[in-house]
């Protein structure tokens, strides 16, 4: 059965490495690009949001290639995001394509469920061979994850911001070839060498800016403007809330970032659905770690992102950290969010200078 | 005399000004850019050229800014290329040193500035909607047949402002013909425009935001007295407009360039020359990968001088062609 799922970051390296283990032909999704984003646009509703609109384009673009089953995350809450999965399948089924489609939920809210799914999808070659390459692939996830964040330390410090940004791409490439636990590792160490390799200046010390919002939009650089590069070529240091292990570790196994929501709670004190919890919680951890400003990215008519950005004033005021939201739709021209970047780096610079001052 | 020149192409006007060391103002023009970015900075040279002609100044540095800067930048070769919110900061804080709020609002763009202690400390630019931004006006005054300069003079004379949906320009515009329709006098629509503006302005740009006094409005819209009597109902506040409201952008790119040529010891000007030379803008969609880019080249008399729009840097060498 030839089987895809959504694009979102680096985590198809992954998804993709399982899914051909588990004995399935895998459509890879292509990196979204303005066609993508253009066939969603076409039959979303309009006020879906962005991550609505890419993922569909995506499913437009591996039906085309034969895609029949189509894998993807649910979830619960006052986020729409949980009902998305669902909708995609009937706009999909509407149109002609009739996919059939898993819709995980977290597993424990609905175990049952859960297993049922999981037990389709590994039958044709057994629990063993999931346990065994299923490890394989946790390891290439930590890989991937380990190997982006080192990208955001050196990307500001590179003095040639191409060669480090094509060492990141040659060190995937590597980590996506590896076929055991030995070579993940192995290719893992070979990526960081790559990117240690690339001449930087340790003396600039980059400013530091923590980027949090909803999931999609931080993690996948077709719906941000790829703004980590746009940052750290700019001469900052990104630190992403969102990773692909820590949101695995904390939504899929657990009952997620117990410690973050902790912390929102003095301005936030229950959730509000996706990451707005989590949003606040953040900005509240970047401020007691010393980091120069916050950039929250939020798709347009996201509510749990509204409501944190409603309350986010207060957290800056009070924890003395600047804070920048940035909504992202279909519309949103590269040109503006330049704009405002750059005008943020020298909010931040400045202060900065006056700190360093007094 | 040693001079610095800035440069603020926007959208609906193209700016520039010279400053003498101090900062003072020598001169200061405003230009329609009418969607000619290229031939509305060189008109705007010219203009400049013949102004000081003979007064025995010397350009000694240049700044641009406004959503045109990179492409302006490349063109009079610019030593500092600044986004339009800290060139606006700059020069409000240099007009009104203890500056605590700027309120600018342009031909499609409107802001907030935050500044404590002279340095930006918080600011916003409208994101989704564009109501109440100086092409807006300029449309509904034309639509009322009366000339943009009267505008805001009229809204004064109301004593009933009316209430107008400011949210969207046009359920705006139904709104304004709807009251016309019902009766009402035109100022008094006029004055529940500006109202609107200025409710529609702090709900969304200025959101969450403290405004403090002073506060210093500029931007092109700052030339409507009803706009800025509105700001001051509103705000319960003196609202300063400043002498160069018009050029703020421009006079702040300026000074930024002062201290980029005073950090760097010499400058990139091109001289007055490239008022006439010719510059062809020319783009295509690079098919390397899913990207897309669309990739501009910007050529002087056949050679090309800058290029950008691409995201992987392969079009950074300038001897490729595409």
């Amino acid at each position: 059965m030839k089987v895809s799922f959504p694009y979102m970051g680096t985590s198809h390296i992954v998804v993709s490495y399982l899914f051909e283990k588990l004995g399935f032909e895998v459509i890879y999704p292509p990196t979204p690009s303005k066609r993508t984003l253009s066939l969603g646009v076409q039959y979303a509703p309009e006020f879906a949001c962005i991550p609505f609109k890419i993922v569909l384009g995506t499913y437009l673009e591996v039906v085309e290639k034969g895609a029949e089953l189509l894998v993807t995350s649910g979830g619960c809450g006052p986020c729409r995001a949980g009902y998305y999965g669902e909708l995609h399948k009937r706009i999909l089924h509407d149109l002609g394509y009739p996919v059939e489609m898993i819709i995980f939920e977290p597993p424990l809210v609905e175990p049952l469920d859960f297993f049922r799914k999981v037990h389709k999808l590994v039958k044709p070659k057994g629990i063993l061979n999931l346990l065994h390459y299923g490890r394989i692939a946790l390891e290439k996830m930590k890989a991937l994850d380990v190997v982006e964040s080192t990208l955001h330390k050196l990307r500001p410090l590179a003095l040639n911001k191409q060669q480090i940004n094509q060492a990141y791409f040659d060190g995937l490439e590597l980590i996506k070839k590896a076929d055991s636990v030995k070579e993940v590792i192995e290719a893992k160490e070979a990526a960081l060498e790559k990117l240690n390799g690339v001449p930087v200046n340790h003396s600039f010390k980059p400013l530091r800016i923590g980027l949090i919002g909803e999931i999609y939009v931080v993690l996948e650089p077709a719906a941000n403007h790829d703004i980590e590069r746009l940052l750290g070529e700019r001469g900052a240091y990104v630190h992403r809330s969102i990773f692909l292990t820590n949101w695995v570790r904390d939504n899929v196994l657990g009952y997620g970032e117990k410690d973050i929501r902790a912390k929102a709670i003095p301005f936030l004190n229950q959730m509000v659905g996706g990451h707005g919890q989590n949003s606040v919680g953040e900005v509240v951890r970047y401020a007691e770690e010393g980091f120069d400003g916050v950039i929250q990215l939020a798709p347009f008519t996201c509510i749990p992102e509204i409501v944190a950005k409603s309350i986010l004033p207060a957290v800056s005021r009070d924890k003395g950290i600047p804070v920048m939201t940035l909504f992202m739709d279909e519309q949103t021209g590269q040109a503006g969010i330049e704009t405002r970047i750059e005008a943020f780096l020298d909010l931040l610079w400045q202060k900065r200078k006056k700190q360093e001052a007094s | 005399m040693r001079a610095y020149l800035g440069v603020d192409v926007g959208s609906v006007s193209t700016n520039l000004v010279v400053i003498d060391d101090d900062g003072n103002v020598l001169v200061d023009l405003y230009l329609r850019t009418q969607g000619q970015p290229i031939q509305a900075v060189q008109e705007g040279m010219k203009q400049v050229e013949a102004a000081i002609k003979g007064k025995n100044i010397e350009i000694c540095g240049v700044g641009t800014t406004g959503s045109a800067r990179t492409l302006s930048g490349v063109i009079v070769g610019a030593d500092t290329v600044k986004n339009e919110i800290t060139a606006h900061a700059v020069a409000a804080s240099h007009l009104v040193p203890d500056v605590q709020t700027v309120l600018e609002i342009g031909g499609q763009d409107s802001k907030i500035i935050i500044l404590r202690d002279g340095i930006v400390v918080d600011f916003a630019m409208n994101t989704v909607c564009a109501a109440g931004t100086g092409s807006f006006l300029d449309h509904q005054a034309a639509r009322l047949n009366i000339p943009i300069e009267e505008f805001g003079g009229l809204a004064l004379q109301s004593k009933a402002p009316v209430r107008i949906a400011g949210r969207c320009s046009v359920f705006a515009e139904s709104d304004m013909i709807h009251k016309q329709q019902m009766g009402h006098p035109i100022p008094d629509i006029v004055a529940g425009l500006c109202d609107a503006l200025v409710r529609n302005y702090l709900n969304n740009v200025g959101k969450g935001k403290e405004i403090l006094a002073p506060v210093v409005f500029q931007g092109g819209v700052a030339a409507n007295i009803g706009i800025r009597a509105a700001f001051e109902k509103a705000l319960g506040l003196k609202v300063i407009v400043p002498e160069y409201f018009k050029v703020m952008g421009a006079i702040g790119a300026a000074l930024l360039a002062k201290a980029a040529v005073k950090e760097k010891g010499k400058t990139n000007f091109r001289g007055f020359v490239v008022s006439d030379l010719e510059y062809q803008a020319s783009s295509f969609e690079c098919q390397g990968c899913p990207n897309l880019c669309e990739v501009v080249n910007i050529s002087v008399e056949g050679k090309i001088l800058a290029r950008w729009g691409g995201r992987c840097g392969k079009w950074d060498t300038l001897s490729k062609t595409g």
